[in-house]
């Protein structure tokens, strides 16, 4: 039987030898390959890899010196507690599980915030970080009409972008990281938010500066803020390593706090895959600023009027964990203590690594590597140097130099070290 | 404090319907109260219901220490999405033989037809599809037309359904309303026990649908949320699907874990996808990956493993079919009760729709007055469309509920 095919579809019929349009044709014909993902090839492209030495430097997430997955001991607690308790699985309201959103507010705004306090707020429990910078994207593109445009630092965190793009925003950058000095390019940063046209929208990366790992210092943080005030912009806050960065939730919730102390009413996106090490299990918060308790109530209402056509209400589990470790004390402590291994570790990474360099005898300047925070070290390394660590050393990382410092280990310090010193020499 | 920086005047919104009806249940002191409004299974004592099978898996989970919590892959569970089709799809699928069945997890079946009207919004018909007609049945689920719209569709249409009048499927206005849609028209059609209403077309008027479906060259778009729910057996509930499938039609399906397994909190839905061949299939998941990923990234695992380890396991799956039989079955026994019930208090009418109607809801047919009458005086709370949610009934308030109804037929207009 031969088969009369339109040339754009691909594939056989297989239950009708027939001519007829509906049984040949597809509807996705035109449908075009989407490109693959810059984090997951890497991912790919190592588990390909049969060198027994192979480092995975791409994943975002925490690894144990062992460059093992890490469930934290608070964490198995928590769920212990949480099943003996035979809870039902009723939905959750469009808002979510209301004992989690307090406490997700509280810890970063700190429990004795004036905001929480006289009720100004709003916090909705969301699809972890992405999720809530989604609903944020949605709520300021229907109710943030007097602007439409959304100012990233360069760079940013890849998937800012198409999520804003997406919701109806326009995107733009101002300067963040100087690759001069692999820090932060402030002179530059101030320039550019000076020009920003008023009521724009300007996005902050509260701590642990994701891909760069540059944060402002507090100094440079006031300045920023004064500024900001001025221009008459509106803070959209995007906090995913609150503990994970220096080890000290406050000390990494301090940016917000000033803020807000400085009257801006912010809006914040809060992940806890990381420092609770929640990845799967999507937990986070979407919190918005207002200027009392009854526009709070307003927001409130308009929020789930934009959740309720995505997925109706958010999942359980996740927020019933973290929900258990904020709010029962002991498992609290436990939990502060284990955020602060985790950054310490990452941090002890860091010293090995640049320890190891000089032992290698690098010459070149890797201090950024030591003053940049949080999972991510943007290493400075170009594009083909990159591959050259990737073909010769079976290193794995993204293009742009950045590696992800939870996936470095005692036991692999070494060699990274000896790769990097060899394609930078 | 400083004003805030330029931020529109923010209405407030109204309550969704359902919602506000359980708040207001939840207030209400009156001891002989009833929950007839939202779509969630009660037992007899008119509790919440854990799947035995779900707390055995969660316990299987929770044991086993070589599990995480690490990110799923964006599209999901792999062995929760496959498992998943294959419920829907049924074992043998030769869909699923010829390897054109694919599949994308997702948050609940409302997170199912999101990312498939995403999809189909940026793809289906040209790249933009923002006037291509989507077509909902009249009733339907009210976050229907919502999740279209917000995908940007403008245009989202009722087709024919329910006729009022003999209070069953208007099939000649539904037929008819195929006829007329224009070509690459989407349709949103309910798999079984159809919500609001209870009721679904009979195998041969899908057939007709179907004939009409395939002439026209509309688009299926299955919303599966009660499957062995239903009826109580999981391949009669997937006839109309399969059938579709059957005929050649590339479909979607949204499938919902929330009512057959109780999951309701966790999130758990699948969308599946029968394409032409697996070519196609594999460009369409990775535009869908795209999607989900500017949406939540990656879903939710807790309530993935606990289908997918159940439904991979034979004992396990026997177990939880069990269970699902156990809630169908006291949902067609209160349907038999109370339409017995409201014959012999004589109430004016017919009744016959109480068990001809199939699943969770049933339109009763109370106008608008009546409802209220139920709600203010009865303290029975129940939709304004006079959608009963047949798990709220028991043994113990069933004759409080006939007897209701009686009064609200017989002395509200």
């Amino acid at each position: 039987n031969v088969l009369l095919r339109d040339t754009m579809v691909v594939g056989i019929s297989v239950k009708h030898g027939c001519s007829c349009p509906f049984c040949c044709s597809s509807w996705w014909s035109e449908v075009q390959m989407g490109p693959p993902d810059p984090i997951l090839g890497v991912t790919e492209a190592f588990k390909r890899d049969t060198n027994p030495k192979k480092i995975n430097l791409g994943v975002g997430a925490y690894r144990d010196d062992q460059g093992k997955p890490y469930v934290l001991n608070c964490v198995r607690k928590a769920e212990a507690q949480i099943a003996t308790k035979k809870l039902d699985k009723e939905y959750l309201t469009i808002g979510g599980l209301a004992e989690f959103n307090k406490a997700c507010a509280q810890l970063a705004l700190g429990p004795d915030n004036e905001v929480l306090k006289s009720g100004r707020s709003i916090t909705v429990q969301t699809i972890s970080g992405t999720g809530s910078l989604r609903v944020g994207a949605n709520f300021l593109s229907r109710f943030h009409t007097v602007a439409k445009d959304v100012y990233l630092p360069k760079p940013s965190w890849g998937n800012h972008t198409p999520i804003f793009r997406d919701a109806g925003m326009q995107l733009k950058a101002y300067s963040y990281y100087d690759p001069k000095t692999c820090g932060f390019d402030f002179k530059g940063a101030l320039d550019d938010i000076l020009k920003i046209p008023e009521k724009s929208v300007i996005m902050l990366h509260a701590c642990a500066h994701n891909p760069t790992g540059v944060d402002p210092r507090p100094e440079q943080w006031k300045e920023i803020s004064a500024l900001v005030k001025k221009r008459n912009l509106l803070v959209f806050f995007d906090m995913a390593y609150q503990g994970f960065a220096s080890g000290d939730i406050d000390r990494d919730a301090w940016a917000v706090r000033y803020f807000i102390e400085q009257g801006h009413n912010v809006v914040l996106s809060q992940s806890f895959a990381k420092n609770m090490g929640l990845y799967g299990e999507r937990v986070g918060g979407f919190t918005v600023v207002c200027k009392d308790a009854e526009e709070a109530k307003r927001v409130e209402s308009q929020l789930k009027i934009l959740i309720r056509p995505i997925y109706s209400n958010p999942p359980m589990n996740g927020a019933r964990i973290a929900s258990t470790i904020l709010n029962t004390p002991e498992l609290y402590k436990e939990w502060l203590v284990e955020v602060k291994d985790m950054a310490t570790r990452i941090i002890r990474m860091r010293e090995e690594l640049v320890g190891n360099l000089k032992k290698e005898g690098s010459t070149l300047n890797w201090q950024h590597v030591t003053d940049q925070i949080g999972m991510f070290c943007f290493t400075g390394l170009k594009p083909d140097q990159v591959e050259r660590l990737t073909k010769e050393f079976s290193v794995y990382m993204t293009k742009d130099g950045r590696i992800s410092m939870a996936g470095v280990t005692s036991g692999n310090v070494g060699y990274l070290a000896h790769g990097i010193h060899t394609v930078t020499k | 404090v400083a004003p805030p920086s330029g931020k529109t005047e923010v209405p407030q919104a109204a309550p969704v319907a359902v919602f506000k009806l359980t708040a207001d249940f939840r207030d209400d002191k009156d001891p002989n109260k009833v929950n007839l409004g939202v779509g969630a299974y009660r037992t007899d004592e008119g509790q919440p219901w854990v799947l035995p099978v779900v707390r055995k898996v969660e316990k299987i989970i929770a044991d086993d220490h070589s599990l995480n919590h690490e990110y799923l892959p964006i599209l999901g569970l792999p062995e929760f999405r496959s498992s998943s089709s294959k419920i829907a799809l049924g074992e043998d699928s030769p869909a699923i033989l010829e390897n054109r069945v694919g599949a994308v997890q997702c948050l609940g079946g409302t997170g199912a037809l999101k990312i498939g009207a995403e999809f189909l919004h940026r793809w289906h018909n040209g790249q933009d599809n923002t006037k291509t007609p989507v077509y909902v049945s009249a009733p339907t689920w009210e976050n229907h037309n919502a999740v279209f719209a917000n995908a940007g569709f403008e245009d989202v249409r009722p087709y024919k359904y329910w006729d009022a009048e003999k209070r069953g499927l208007d099939l000649s206005g539904f037929l008819s309303d195929l006829e007329s849609a224009p070509e690459h028209s989407i349709f949103v059609l309910h798999a079984c026990a159809h919500n609001p209403t209870g009721t679904d077309p009979s195998q041969d008027e899908w057939k007709q649908v179907a004939e009409v479906m395939k002439r026209r060259n509309l688009f299926v778009f299955f919303d599966s949320a009660y499957q062995g729910f239903a009826s109580g057996c999981l391949d009669k509930d997937a006839w109309a699907v399969r059938y579709f499938v059957s005929q050649g039609f590339e479909i979607f399906c949204a499938q919902s874990f929330s009512k057959n397994f109780g999951l309701y909190n966790e999130r758990v839905g699948n969308l599946t996808i029968v394409a032409k061949d697996n070519e196609n299939l594999t460009r369409v998941l990775s535009q869908m990956e795209k999607i989900v990923r500017i949406t939540w990234s990656n879903p939710p695992s807790q309530g993935a493993r606990l289908v997918s380890i159940t439904l991979n396991d034979p004992e396990l799956f026997a177990e939880w079919k069990d269970n699902v039989k156990t809630m169908a079955d006291r949902v067609l026994l209160m349907r038999a009760q109370l339409k017995a019930k409201l014959q012999a208090l004589g109430t004016p009418g017919t009744w016959e729709h109480i068990t001809e109607q199939i699943g969770m809801f049933s339109f009763t047919g109370l106008n608008p007055q009546q409802v209220q009458y139920m709600v203010k005086q009865k303290h029975i709370y129940l939709m304004a469309s006079g959608r009963i949610n047949m798990c709220g009934l028991t043994t113990k308030n069933i004759d409080y509920v006939a007897e209701s109804i009686h009064e609200a037929v017989t002395t509200v207009q």
